[in-house]
């Protein structure tokens, strides 16, 4: 087993399942997230529940902390690795276009921005929940989520900087979604089919996180 | 048709190198991209100067030793041939054409256009084999009934030359679809199974003992062999991969 861990593939693999785990969480997020449009109440409902549940907090959360900086630090790496394989000269003309997407060669660019994104999304979110339970414990009101959620889209850069952040996402997993099936040895008979889920995938869930921030904008 | 060439030229492997313009005229459309540089040649001999050194061997598309990335695309902007295969009908009468060698840590420069591939050789020989008696008592090939199928997704991954444009073609330098045709073309047939996991095993190894980069899967490599290699061979070899090492 350890000659997977230090090989290409191994890291191949590595980076596949963290994405895969990652895309699942997505889902969830988004449908946390989408009740917010239709009914405060659930909203709040599942929102404390998430947020006091001890098994989310201490058990799934910090797995999914961990799923997001192993993501973030192995692509890292990749990327130092493939810089050094390609050696000090590069082409001096080099049409990439082709014969591959524009998301598949920028894949550290659009990385880059979700990550950012994620700077801002964990000090805007993350970071006032952890205060208000763990450093001020501040007494628990099951009804101040959707207050907050509202709150944080009334200026409209930071509404900007989500749908641009979510455009990236989208453009990311347009590549990553299926290239993370590619890497798990995905055979080609099944191909079509995920690579279609993959797009679809990839342009309703940003899309959804776009509505939530729009439709709060608009209606605070 | 009268051309612009910008052409690498780099005098050894310790050399710099640069890129150096030169022209040619009265090319014909019909000629083949390197009968245009053997004239490129010819002109740089008569006026004493040093020929571009470049590789080439059968000109017909089959040894794979033709290499050269032209205007930003390797074996050119054809699809499915390699460089001796390309005709200047590709090109128009006052293009400039950019001509570079292979780019990639593990295909060192040695000389202009040449690069050293025998990181390849190397790979093969971690595995790219089976044992066979041919001592005298050789089987007969219908004995081992085989699924056309099989044998045709074999003998598809075993039609890769390797020249090493999916190398060349990949922004991260990966040599995962040579390697993945060489796995899979022994995988899918049952003489192959003996050494499979060891196979896999010891040619990944190989591949990235020699600095070859890791695949993210662009796809570039694919388009751009000349023999229509499938990424398919990738994820089989993912897959055999995982197999081979669960498997102890």
């Amino acid at each position: 087993m350890s000659g997977i861990l230090n090989s290409s593939i191994g890291r191949k693999i590595a980076m596949a399942l963290s994405a895969l785990f990652l895309i699942f969480f997505l889902i969830i997020h988004l449908a946390v997230n989408i009740t917010s449009v239709f009914s405060a109440d659930l909203f709040n409902e599942l929102s404390h529940f998430m947020g006091t549940n001890p098994l989310v907090q201490f058990a799934l959360q910090p797995v999914l902390v961990f799923g997001v900086i192993f993501h973030f630090v192995l692509g890292f790496v990749l990327e130092v690795r493939n810089r050094k394989a390609v050696g000090n000269i590069s082409y001096k003309k080099n049409n990439g276009a082709a014969n591959s997407s524009w998301m598949s060669r920028n894949m550290i660019y659009s990385g880059l921005a979700i990550l950012a994104f994620i700077v801002l999304h964990f000090i805007d979110f993350w970071v006032p929940e952890i205060n208000h339970k763990y450093i001020e414990v501040l007494p628990e009101d099951p009804t101040r989520y959707f207050g907050e959620l509202q709150h944080k889209f009334v200026p409209i850069w930071r509404v900007i900087a989500y749908v641009v952040a979510f455009v990236f996402l989208s453009l990311h997993l347009m590549h990553g979604f299926t290239s993370s099936l590619q890497s798990m040895g995905v055979a080609s008979s099944r191909k079509k089919f995920f690579k279609n889920f993959g797009l679809a995938y990839s342009i309703i869930i940003p899309l959804g996180f776009v509505i939530v921030a729009l439709f709060h904008h608009f209606n605070h | 048709m009268d051309l612009t060439l910008k052409i690498w030229r780099q005098k050894d492997s310790q050399d710099k190198g640069q890129m150096v313009d030169y022209k040619v005229t009265d090319i014909s459309e019909h000629m083949s991209f390197l009968e245009m540089m053997d004239v490129l040649n010819e002109q740089l001999v008569n006026t004493g100067e040093e020929p571009v050194a470049f590789d080439h061997d059968c000109r017909e598309g089959i040894c794979g030793m033709c290499s050269l990335y032209i205007n930003g695309e390797a074996h050119g902007p054809d699809r499915g041939i390699t460089t001796c295969q390309l005709h200047m009908r590709m090109f128009n009468d006052g293009d400039t054409i950019t001509i570079e060698p292979w780019r990639a840590a593990a295909f060192p420069v040695i000389k202009d256009l040449i690069v050293d591939r025998m990181a390849f050789e190397r790979i093969q020989q971690a595995g790219g084999y089976i044992s066979v008696n041919t001592s005298g008592n050789t089987q007969d090939a219908n004995s081992l009934p085989i699924s056309k199928h099989a044998a045709d997704e074999a003998m598809d991954a075993a039609t890769c030359i390797g020249c090493g444009a999916c190398v060349a073609s990949c922004k991260n330098s990966s040599a995962m679809l040579f390697v993945g045709a060489k796995v899979s073309q022994y995988a899918l047939l049952p003489q192959g199974q003996v050494e499979a996991a060891d196979r896999v095993k010891n040619m990944v190894a190989q591949m990235d003992l020699e600095g070859f980069g890791n695949c993210t899967n662009t796809g570039a490599c694919e388009v751009e062999c000349p023999k229509g290699i499938s990424l398919e061979n990738i994820a089989r070899m993912n897959r055999e991969f995982m197999s081979a090492n669960i498997k102890g």
